[in-house]
């Protein structure tokens, strides 16, 4: 058992420690500076204090989606559905306070329950019909956004009591609702998935199915709790997104799950399971937020964020895989 | 005293039953060697009792409870371990996460919030077994993968000695590795032995099964062929009871050579 011959130089052990201490990879935060520094050069609105709450404002419904997207991905899973489950919940959140005319509560409770519940019938598909992740989540894509158009006939549903516009439009001490919700979201999120068992036993799973199983983890349980969780969080970004477009619109969060999984692989979460960090997840959603922000100041069409959106995705894969094979042993 | 006691075990995939009723029983500090070829079913055998495989019939007592129904992780806690040839290592985790998954010490956040994992003391104790084995690593906070097979293999002793087991199952344990760590393998058989641990080892390596057991069981056919006290035999039996008879003194001179 030979020790280490060559000592790691100093980038290399600043890496280390930021990923052991922090939990995050220090590339992301490198990309995020020069990204945010190379937009305060090309557009003059970009550094202000508005403009770093629109950017945070804009990110808060990706960012929770990025959330769920890190859960699900880190424990060797995946959810293509987010984007539809968010459409879906926001639909039904909008449909019990509106159509059923239910007090503010119960819509709340409806956009969280409704993604909570497509999310668990994902859980059992994968782990008791063993369909593929990937297979039974596209398909939820589908049905959710079907349901959504199903339950709202096709047309947005406006007239939201004043409660629910609050939580995406009001303005505690200046600081939009949306964003307070996501950061203390995040807060939680990064404590469960660092340092309880129940966020250990998440990457053990998707670190190795076997190991986790030998060690008496309840490895199908387990999934089935992180893909409700998956579900419930792509409500409470339904919510948000409907509480600040002040209306339930069935086609909200088309291609969002796109954004969220990219957000989450470019802060450090692997592909394939066994490592992530929610608070390197958080600065991933903030490149996505930064680079679309920037691209709107610069007036970008829309179309062109959507290709760099797509590239980073496979961009930030590459790298990551790259760097996988290159350390480990094979 | 009976620690292990299997009656008529009986498993079977779809179509290819694997074992028709096994009997077997370890004494509580005894090293016992299960040989066979492969196929006989030693692995499946093996995960009947560690609980990853559910028997279709039959019973398994462990110290006098019966443990048939009992999922992993509560046949874990009641001191059953397993090194699995594959290590079972969750390879981008680090040393003491691996040590303790599922069984992480557990601390209240800020005296307020229950259930978050005590890191440093998992540390800790991960470091001091590591060091009880004799064994040197990098650092204890790298993950398992980046670390050599001889590096691996102890962080998965480590794993099954660190919660005072009363029986380690092994499955050739041996296998990967260089003479030297060989040596220190049997050597730390020896040691559990005397420490009135139960262990049953898993080997293709006769040679090590017959200088470290005190009884040699082979499976054929997915049956306990023979029971054969390791003091009382010699290579050339415990060759013809695997191979079941044929040519014996061939299989046996092959055997002496590898």
């Amino acid at each position: 058992m030979a020790s280490e011959t060559t000592q790691p130089g100093f980038w290399a052990r600043v890496q280390r420690a930021s990923v052991e201490r922090l939990h995050i990879r220090l590339e992301s935060l490198v990309v995020l500076l020069a990204l945010s520094t190379a937009m305060a050069l090309l557009s003059p609105y970009f550094l202000s204090l508005s403009n770093f709450l629109n950017i945070l404002l804009a990110t808060s419904t990706i960012g929770v989606l990025a959330i769920a997207a890190t859960f699900v991905i880190g424990s060797g899973g995946l959810d293509l559905s987010l984007g539809s489950v968010m459409g879906l919940a926001g639909v039904a959140g909008a449909f019990v306070a509106v159509n059923l005319g239910w007090p503010s509560v119960f819509a709340v409770v409806a956009c969280i329950l409704a993604g909570a519940i497509a999310g668990n019938i994902n859980g059992q598909l994968v782990t008791r019909a063993f369909v593929p992740a990937f297979i039974v989540t596209l398909g939820m894509l589908g049905l959710a956004r079907g349901l959504a158009l199903v339950i709202s006939q096709g047309r947005a549903i406006y007239g939201l009591p004043p409660e629910i516009v609050y939580i995406g439009q009001g303005r505690p001490f200046g600081i939009p609702m949306p964003v307070i919700i996501f950061v203390l979201t995040a807060i939680v999120a990064h404590a469960v998935l660092a340092y309880t068992r129940f966020g250990r036993h998440t990457l053990a799973l998707g670190d190795s199915e076997g190991a986790a199983r030998a060690a008496g983890i309840r490895v199908e349980h387990h999934r089935r709790i992180i893909y409700t969780l998956s579900g419930a969080l792509a409500g409470l970004a339904g919510l948000l997104f409907t509480a600040r477009v002040n209306a339930g619109d069935p086609t909200a969060g088309i291609n969002y799950e796109l954004t969220a999984i990219t957000a989450a692989i470019i802060g450090g979460t692997n592909l394939f399971g066994g490592r992530a960090s929610i608070l390197g997840t958080m600065i991933g959603a903030l490149i996505m937020g930064v680079l679309q922000n920037g691209l709107t100041l610069l007036a970008v069409q829309s179309y062109y964020q959507q290709m760099a959106i797509g590239a980073v995705l496979i961009l930030a894969v590459f790298i990551d895989q790259y760097q996988v094979r290159k350390e480990s042993r094979v | 005293m009976t620690l292990l006691s299997l009656r008529g075990i009986r498993k079977s995939f779809g179509a290819v039953d694997v074992l028709h009723g096994v009997d077997l029983s370890v004494a509580a500090g005894e090293v016992v060697g299960l040989v066979g070829d492969n196929g006989a079913g030693k692995s499946t055998l093996m995960k009947t009792i560690t609980g990853i495989y559910r028997a279709d019939s039959g019973s398994i007592e462990f110290d006098g409870k019966d443990i048939l129904a009992l999922d992993p992780g509560q046949r874990r806690q009641l001191g059953i371990e397993m090194i699995y040839q594959d290590l079972s290592l969750a390879k981008q985790q680090d040393v003491a996460s691996n040590i303790f998954l599922g069984r992480e010490p557990t601390k209240r956040l800020f005296g307020l919030f229950p259930g978050f994992v005590d890191k440093g003391e998992m540390d800790r104790q991960a470091a001091k077994m590591i060091e009880r084995l004799g064994a040197h690593l990098p650092s204890i906070n790298r993950s398992v993968g980046s670390f050599s097979g001889g590096q691996q293999q102890t962080v998965a002793i480590a794993r099954a000695l660190t919660f005072n087991p009363k029986l380690v199952i092994m499955d050739e344990p041996t296998a990967a590795l260089a003479v030297r760590e060989v040596q220190s393998v049997l050597d730390l058989i020896r040691r559990l032995r005397s420490e009135g641990i139960a262990v049953i080892l898993i080997s293709h390596r006769l040679n090590d099964v017959l200088s470290v057991t005190d009884r040699i069981v082979v499976l054929r056919h997915g049956r306990a062929d023979a029971d054969l006290v390791t003091a009382k035999t010699n290579m050339n039996e415990v060759v013809s009871r695997i191979v079941g008879g044929g040519d014996i003194a061939a299989a046996a001179a092959h055997e002496q050579r590898g």
